[in-house]
């Protein structure tokens, strides 16, 4: 019978047991795990086969003009395989999405960003002010971003503010800047991009990599996996269910 | 290694009155039994984990307590209070394995837009369980925590912030265990609190310095310095309960690199095997963040 005494006694050989032994578990650990991950990789691609195909009707018809405005952030390593990300920039034309914001951290799909708005025959560069415009059907609108529109981008502004506040004079001690002005400061130096609605993450962590921080307050962060085993069956089911979120937006 | 060592200390009297009978006393035995057993095991489990790299810091969005509230058919209030003991839970948990900091997200500044009474009940709940945290015998002297109020505690009522405040000043000499509790907090208030503040402290180092030329502008240490967050590194993880996927403007300058983790799970209804499940996904992508963290 297990009592409270035998427990404890079994504590104190656990205790005792060499720190190999926990080792050899964490190991097996992992590998159940691995072996999780595979077995759910499995699952992933027959879905993705069954939604390509479009055995799947919910994904016939999606309403993807709730998606006004979606980011992908890619790997900088994983962002040098050009071809692959104009083939998931392709598959957003095809999907109907208007207005996408690419980043890496290290800017490489910036850096890019000619080849790539050449090969892609309907897309067109980023301008402020395009959120609001009417687009036709085939066209994308494609902004480029790194890491100098994010952390960097603030101290930009941040600067353009103190040197507004230098120009006005002494008795400027007081003035506290607020959130709107901010706003304004940053698509004074070049960052006002608009706020996401959805964030595709392809790389092996489910982290935003430095996106511009102001703009993802309430924007949807999904892990895709990294992009060399991206799927078109999961863009789908992923723009697919941000159509179905609803947002408090805090209240 | 360590974990086990620690004995599991289950006080009797938390499980079994004094006056019982026979058959109560039986009952209270199984369960004595069964809390030694899942402490046991908890331990285990812990050490288990310990082999690989356990989260320095990890946060946390508090969500669904009103949902749960809905679900059992509960008063309001009665969700946020099961939110507070499982974050209690939580925090205990955490602490054993070995987190130092822990962050949470427990009022919005946009939360303030919610119906009035609901966020006096909030209110109020804060200013009693600050005073439950400084009670002796507490979690906060269990595991010499330090606590901290990070946001724009100006926008609360002068009750709420005097409780905060002596909160932080009477464990301002532990430095075990870290607490940050965010309340009237968002991130993007946050980083112009910061901006303000780093504007603030250049504007005045001009004044003081007017005989150079070129005026020093600001660098983003200087940003960084300011922030409210600036007392802990950032966060390893991130975890949201009840399975939505965003951070609802927490901490959006701290977390490039934090994955985020969304169980469905509501808030009241975390568990242990949540915590360990991340944990562990923690330590498979390990090597890949401590690669980009790294990175310039």
């Amino acid at each position: 019978m297990v009592t409270t005494d035998s427990i404890r006694r079994s504590s104190a050989r656990i205790a005792q047991m060499p720190s190999f032994a926990l080792s050899v578990l964490w190991f097996l650990i992992h590998l159940v795990i691995s072996i999780f991950f595979i077995v759910l990789g499995i699952a992933d691609a027959v879905e993705n086969y069954l939604i390509s195909s479009g055995f799947l009707k919910r994904y016939d018809a999606i309403n993807v003009g709730k998606l006004r405005y979606l980011a992908i952030v890619v790997d900088s390593e994983d962002a040098m395989q050009i071809n692959k990300a104009l083939k998931l920039l392709q598959w957003l034309t095809d999907i109907g999405v208007k207005h996408v914001c690419l980043y890496d951290s290290e800017g490489v799909l910036k850096k890019s960003k000619e080849i790539i708005l050449e090969r892609l025959s309907c897309a067109k560069l980023y301008e402020e002010g395009d959120e609001k415009s009417v687009l036709d059907s085939k066209t994308m609108i494609i902004e480029f971003t790194s890491q100098s529109d994010g952390k960097e981008a603030l101290v930009r502004a941040a600067n353009l503010l103190l040197k507004r506040l230098r120009s006005l004079g002494e008795n400027q001690e007081e003035k506290i800047f607020t959130e709107a002005q901010m706003t304004e400061a940053l698509k004074a130096v070049g960052s006002g991009g608009p706020e996401p609605d959805l964030l595709l993450v392809y790389g092996p962590a489910r982290c935003h990599l430095g996106f511009p921080a102001w703009r993802l307050r309430y924007t949807e962060i999904v892990h895709m996996g990294p992009l060399d085993s991206m799927k078109y069956g999961s863009l789908l089911k992923s723009i697919y269910n941000f159509t179905l979120v609803r947002q408090n937006y805090g209240k | 290694m360590f974990l086990i060592r620690k004995p599991c200390q289950i006080h009797s009297n938390q499980l079994c009155a004094p006056d019982n009978t026979m058959e109560k006393e039986g009952i209270c035995k199984f369960k004595q039994l069964f809390s030694y057993l899942g402490c046991f095991l908890r331990k285990f489990m812990f050490s288990i984990l310990s082999v690989g790299p356990i989260p320095d810091h990890i946060a946390f969005i508090m969500d669904g307590n009103r949902r749960f509230a809905k679900k059992r058919h509960l008063l309001e209030g009665d969700g946020h209070k099961a939110g507070y003991e499982s974050l209690i839970s939580i925090l205990n948990y955490c602490y054993q394995l070995g987190v130092k900091y822990i962050t949470v997200y427990a009022f919005s500044i946009e939360n303030f837009k919610r119906q009035p009474e609901e966020v006096q009940l909030l209110m109020d709940l804060m200013v009693e369980k600050i005073e439950d945290l400084l009670r002796n015998g507490s979690i906060v002297d269990k595991y010499g925590m330090r606590l901290y109020f990070v946001g724009n505690l100006g926008l609360l009522s002068s009750t709420v912030r005097a409780a905060a405040e002596k909160a932080m000043q009477a464990t301002a000499h532990n430095s075990r265990a870290v607490l940050l509790i965010c309340v009237a907090y968002t991130s993007s208030d946050e980083m112009v609190h910061a901006v303000n503040q780093a504007i603030r402290k250049n504007e005045f180092d001009s004044v003081e310095e007017e005989h150079i030329e070129k005026v020093p502008m600001i660098k983003i240490n200087d940003i960084k310095r300011h922030m409210y967050m600036s007392v802990a590194p950032d966060p390893d993880i991130v975890i949201r309960s009840s399975g939505e996927t965003r951070l609802s403007n927490f901490l959006l300058w701290q977390t490039a690199y934090s994955p985020l983790y969304s169980p469905t799970a509501l808030w009241p209804e975390i568990s242990i095997w949540h915590l360990i499940w991340v944990v562990l996904d923690f330590q498979r992508n390990y090597a890949y963040l401590q690669k980009k963290r790294k990175q310039p």
